[in-house]
């Protein structure tokens, strides 16, 4: 997938994420903020780059600011802001790379 | 082969926002028997697809601990019901609860969508059971044709407030301007065999109105009660659930009359009261709502 223009989904509220994407420099670029940085942020960092790996993204600018999301939550909001900067709303391959 | 989870205990349904991850990643704590993910109205209309991603990935990786886990798809007259579908049957949902349902036709669509995702997503057929809720007055006139539209429906529940805006009066807190379809509904469920719910109660501060409309529901014989908050799951278990009391003489009843019958008497006392062979089914019931909500210790 190629993101075409910024996403943006989730929230601030707590144990919710929001997660930012927009076209990138021909990397993947991630910048994460949360309270629970030094404990979570290398498996926040991981969810991420299998997520956008499953979507066929290689180049982004992903920004995530993490209230105490679960695992589940980051990947549901990642997909969406990705799939929100692509307009595709129907036919999504679930269970496929979304999963 | 019919789902086993057909008439499984659903005194309680707890609706929960599928868009809000502080609520669905542990309700089972509060032990209702169900929970109805909504991606109907309590989800803003430009977050109908952020929903469906978070609602996926609870299906899959959230261990509901056995509480059953129904869907609450948009209406059939708006442009998400169908991928709400594919969604919620791919996540591997047990039920799909349809709104605003007016007719046989509404369940014979919804029914032919979930078919076609069972086969997409590798899900065996039929293991995604339907229920109905009731909205309207048309919707109340035909629920007998709606209970009876497939065998993947489970029930029908009534949903109050769009249901008397459609009668032109509003909810009052007596119960009055439900009477008629909280009657109608129970009689087709029954007539058809299958189960029925009631409307939510929306005053959380008003627990005595709440329990006496928990008793009302329970006394006209409906199976549960849609729920809106955790505070609310002990009164309806606590009222839905046998006595040991009324455990302890429908055992009687049921030991009695199998052994009367062997010996060809139809007419007995039990506890000083006149049984015969109708109080058997009744007697039955309790024995197995007392198992399925866990209270049962007898050998029965």
């Amino acid at each position: 997938m190629i993101i075409q223009k910024p996403g943006i989904a989730g929230t601030l509220e707590s144990s919710d994420a929001q997660v930012t994407v927009e076209p990138g420099d021909g990397k993947i670029e991630f910048e994460l903020e949360s309270a629970v940085i030094n404990q979570y942020g290398l498996q926040i960092r991981k969810i991420t780059y299998d997520t956008l790996k499953r979507l066929g993204i290689d180049n982004v600018k992903i920004k995530i600011v993490d209230k105490g999301a679960l695992d589940c939550t980051l990947k549901a909001r990642i997909e969406g802001a990705v799939y929100r900067s692509c307009n595709q709303y129907n036919d999504l391959p679930w269970g496929g790379a979304i999963q | 082969m019919k789902n086993p989870n057909m008439k499984r205990l659903r005194r309680t349904m707890m609706f929960l926002n599928a868009q809000k991850p502080g609520l669905i990643k542990d309700p089972y704590i509060y032990k209702p028997d169900s929970i109805m993910l909504d991606l109907e109205d309590a989800v803003a209309e430009n977050q109908k697809d952020a929903a469906r991603f978070s609602l996926y990935h609870a299906l899959k990786e959230i261990d509901y601990h056995g509480v059953e886990r129904v869907i609450r798809i948009n209406g059939l007259d708006t442009p998400y019901w169908q991928e709400d579908i594919r969604c919620a049957v791919a996540g591997g949902c047990d039920a799909i609860r349809i709104p605003k349902t007016e007719s046989a036709l509404d369940i014979h669509l919804v029914e032919e969508k979930v078919l076609a995702a069972e086969k997409e997503f590798g899900r065996p057929e039929g293991s995604t059971l339907l229920m109905a809720a009731i909205e309207s007055a048309r919707g109340v006139m035909k629920a007998l044709d709606i209970c009876d539209a497939s065998e993947r429906l489970f029930g029908i529940a009534l949903s109050g407030g769009d249901y008397t805006k459609d009668l032109q009066t509003h909810i009052t807190g007596t119960g009055i301007e439900l009477m008629g379809a909280r009657q109608n509904l129970i009689i087709a469920a029954r007539a058809a065999g299958k189960q029925c719910f009631d409307k939510v109660y929306t005053n959380l501060n008003d627990t005595e109105g709440f329990r006496k409309d928990v008793e009302t529901i329970h006394l006209m014989g409906f199976d549960g009660k849609s729920i809106i908050n955790p505070r609310q799951i002990r009164i309806v278990h606590e009222i839905f659930t046998p006595s040991q009391k009324d455990i302890a003489f429908s055992e009687k009843v049921v030991k009695e009359i199998d052994s009367k019958k062997a010996q060809g008497i139809g007419v007995f006392t039990v506890d000083g009261k006149m049984i015969d062979i109708a109080f058997y089914d009744g007697a039955k019931r309790t024995i197995e709502l007392a198992k399925a909500s866990g209270v049962y210790k007898g050998e029965l």
